[in-house]
C-alpha cells in the first residue's frame, strides 16, 4: 500500500479532527462527561495544592530539625572550629554555625531579659555550641539520628540537643498528607478512566455499523481505534482544563478569607495557584488518562466486532 | 486467482454449510454461483472475502492461504477484494462520498486521489452528481450501485457479490448485473452469488451450482445476454485497472 509520512499524518488528522468534530456536535453530551472527569481531576488537583500551600505556610521545614551541640566547658574554640568544618563535608549537613561562649552569653542577655543578672557573673557559664541544619533531603528521623552519633561521638561534646519525636511527629504527618493524596489521586484517577472507558464504550456501541463495515474494507484495528484514543484523550484533556477552572475559583473564593486569617497571626500569607507548571500537570495526567482509558476500552470491546455477511 | 481444494465449512451450531468443495476460478472470469438458498453459496464467498475460514481443506486466493493468514494481515488481504452484499452495508448516517471513499481512507490514500477516484467509481455506476446525498434519498438499485462504487473504487483485482440483484425488479437488475460484466471485461475477476436462475440464463457465464454443501454442476453457457454488454455505456471512461 501507497505509505509515506505525510499520508500517516493525514490519517491522524483525519482521526483528530473526526473526534473532535464528534465531540463538538454533541455539545451536551460531552460536557456532561467532561464535567464528571473535571470535579474527579479537580479534587486531588486542590489536595495537592493543599498540601503545597500548607508547606509553604509552615515555613521552611528544614529549619524544624535544626539542632544544638553543646561543648563541654573548657573545650577550646579551635577544636570546636575543627570539628565544624570536618563535619561541614559530612553527608546530610547542609550548614553549621559554630556560636563561642562569649557570643552565646550575648544571645542569652538580650533574648531573656537577665541582662543585668548574668553580667553580675564572673565566669561566663555558657559552653561553645554549633547549630547543625540537617539537608533538605536527609531530614527524615533516621537520618537526623545518624547524625546525632556523627556529634555525639567525639568525646569533647557534652550533649546534643535535639528533639527527634518532633522531627518524627512532622514527619508522620507529612507523610500521612502525601499518602492521602496518593490515595485520592489513585481512586479518583481510576474513576476517570472508568468514566472514559464506559464512554468510550457506549459510542463504540452506537458505531458498530461503521466499525462493522470499516474493518470489511479492510479498515486495520489500529485505524479503527484511533478515533476513539483522539476521543480519550479530548476527554481527558478537556476535564483538566475544566478541574483547573474549579480549582481556580476555589482558590479565588478561598483567597480573602485565609488573607484575613493569616493578618490575624501576623503574617503576609496568600495563596499560591497552580500556576502554569501546575495546570502543565494537571492537563499531562488528564490527557493521559483519557488516553488510558481509551485504549484499555478499545482494547476490549472493538476485538468482539467481527464483520459477518 | 480462486482455488477451493476439498474446503468443508462447518458452523459451530453443527451445520455444515459446505462438504467438501473443489474448483478454480482463473483471472478475468465472470462466475455464477448459484443454488438454492443454504445451499453453500454465502459461505463460498465468505471463504473467498476471509470473513470465515475453511474448517477443512484449502482455500487460496491471489495465492494467499486464507487458512494460513495471520489476523494482522487481514486487513491488507481484504483491502485487495471488493466486496458488495446484498443488504448493500452503507452507513446510512453519512453521504454517498464518504460511503465510497472508505475503503481508499483506510488505505491512506492521499486526498486528491480519494477525489479523483471517488468520483470515476460513481461515474462507473451512473450515480456523478449524487456525492452529498444521503444513501436513504436514493432508491434501492441506487443504494445497491454506491454499494458497487465502493467495492471497486480501490481498484481491486477481483470482485465478489452476494445476491446483488436479490432486491431489485428484472430491469434494475440487468442493469446492474451489467456494471459487474463491463468490469469483467477490464480484466477484473467476479465472482456472483445468484439465486435467480433467470438472470443467470441471460448472461450465460461460467456457473458453479451448489446443493447441501456440494457442487452439483460447473457449466459455460452462451446466453444472449452477453451480447448486448457491446452496447455498454463507452469503456474509456473506466479507470486504469492495473495498479
Amino acid at each position: 500500500m501507497s505509505g509515506g509520512v505525510s499520508s500517516y499524518g493525514t490519517r491522524h488528522l483525519q482521526a483528530l479532527f473526526g473526534a473532535l468534530g464528534r465531540l463538538v456536535r454533541a455539545p451536551l453530551a460531552t460536557l456532561l462527561t467532561l464535567m464528571v472527569i473535571g470535579v474527579a481531576l479537580a479534587l486531588p488537583a486542590g489536595l495537592a495544592l493543599l498540601v503545597d500551600n500548607l508547606r509553604n505556610a509552615t515555613g521552611d521545614l528544614s529549619s524544624a530539625v535544626d539542632f544544638t551541640v553543646h561543648f563541654k566547658v573548657g573545650t577550646p574554640i579551635e577544636r570546636v572550629e575543627q570539628i565544624a568544618k570536618g563535619a561541614r563535608d559530612h553527608a546530610g549537613v547542609e550548614s553549621i554555625t559554630v556560636t563561642n561562649a562569649t557570643q552565646a552569653l550575648e544571645e542569652f542577655k538580650q533574648a531573656s531579659g537577665f541582662g543585668d543578672a548574668l553580667s553580675a557573673l564572673e565566669d561566663n557559664p555558657l559552653p561553645h555550641h554549633l547549630v547543625v541544619r540537617p539537608e533538605k533531603k536527609a531530614s527524615g528521623p533516621t537520618e537526623v539520628e545518624i547524625l546525632r552519633r556523627y556529634f555525639a561521638a567525639f568525646p569533647e561534646v557534652d550533649i546534643v540537643q535535639l528533639d527527634l519525636d518532633w522531627v518524627r511527629r512532622l514527619h508522620s504527618l507529612l507523610d500521612v498528607l502525601k499518602r492521602v493524596l496518593w490515595l485520592v489521586i489513585g481512586v479518583l484517577g481510576l474513576g476517570v478512566l472508568a468514566v472514559i472507558g464506559n464512554t468510550i464504550r457506549l459510542e463504540i456501541q452506537q458505531r458498530r455499523p461503521e466499525i462493522e463495515v470499516t474493518k470489511l474494507v479492510g479498515g486495520s484495528n489500529a485505524f479503527v481505534r484511533r478515533p476513539f484514543l483522539y476521543t480519550g484523550l479530548f476527554y481527558g484533556l478537556g476535564g483538566a482544563l475544566l478541574a483547573a477552572l474549579i480549582v481556580t475559583g476555589g482558590l479565588i473564593y478561598l483567597d480573602q478569607a485565609v488573607g484575613e486569617l493569616s493578618a490575624q497571626y501576623g503574617s503576609r500569607f496568600y495563596l499560591a495557584g497552580l500556576g502554569l507548571r501546575g495546570l502543565g500537570i494537571l492537563a499531562g495526567i488528564g490527557a493521559g488518562l483519557g488516553w488510558l482509558g481509551a485504549l484499555i476500552s478499545t482494547g476490549r470491546h472493538l476485538r468482539a466486532i467481527e464483520p459477518r455477511a | 486467482m480462486i482455488t477451493f481444494e476439498n474446503v468443508a465449512k462447518r458452523y459451530p451450531n453443527g451445520r455444515e454449510a459446505l462438504a467438501g468443495v473443489t474448483f478454480t476460478i482463473e483471472p478475468g472470469e465472470f462466475v455464477f454461483l448459484t443454488g438454492r438458498s443454504g445451499a453453500g453459496k454465502s459461505s463460498v464467498l465468505k471463504l473467498i472475502a476471509l470473513l470465515e475460514r475453511p474448517s477443512r481443506g484449502t482455500v487460496t486466493v491471489s495465492g494467499q492461504n486464507t487458512g494460513k493468514l495471520k489476523a494482522g494481515r487481514i486487513p491488507a488481504f481484504r483491502r485487495a477484494i471488493g466486496v458488495v452484499f446484498q443488504d448493500h452495508k452503507l452507513l446510512v448516517d453519512r453521504p454517498i462520498y464518504d460511503n465510497v471513499a472508505l475503503p481508499l481512507v483506510v488505505a491512506g490514500t492521499p486526498l486528491k486521489e480519494v477525489d479523483r477516484r471517488v468520483r470515476a467509481a460513481l461515474d462507473q455506476v451512473g450515480l456523478l452528481g449524487r456525492e452529498r446525498s444521503s444513501p436513504l434519498e436514493l432508491s434501492v438499485g441506487e443504494q445497491q450501485r454506491v454499494g458497487i462504487a465502493r467495492a471497486v473504487v480501490s481498484k481491486p483485482q477481483l470482485l465478489i457479490a452476494d445476491e446483488p440483484t436479490g432486491n431489485l425488479d428484472p430491469t434494475l437488475a440487468v442493469e446492474v448485473m451489467r456494471v459487474f460484466k463491463r468490469f469483467q471485461e477490464v480484466g477484473v475477476t467476479v465472482v456472483i452469488a445468484s439465486h435467480d436462475p433467470h438472470l443467470v440464463e441471460q448472461f450465460g457465464q461460467r456457473e458453479i451450482v451448489l446443493d447441501s454443501g456440494r457442487i452439483v454442476s460447473d457449466t459455460v453457457r452462451a446466453g444472449h445476454a452477453a451480447r448486448m454488454t457491446a452496447q455498454a455505456p463507452q469503456l474509456s471512461d473506466l479507470p486504469d485497472i492495473h495498479t
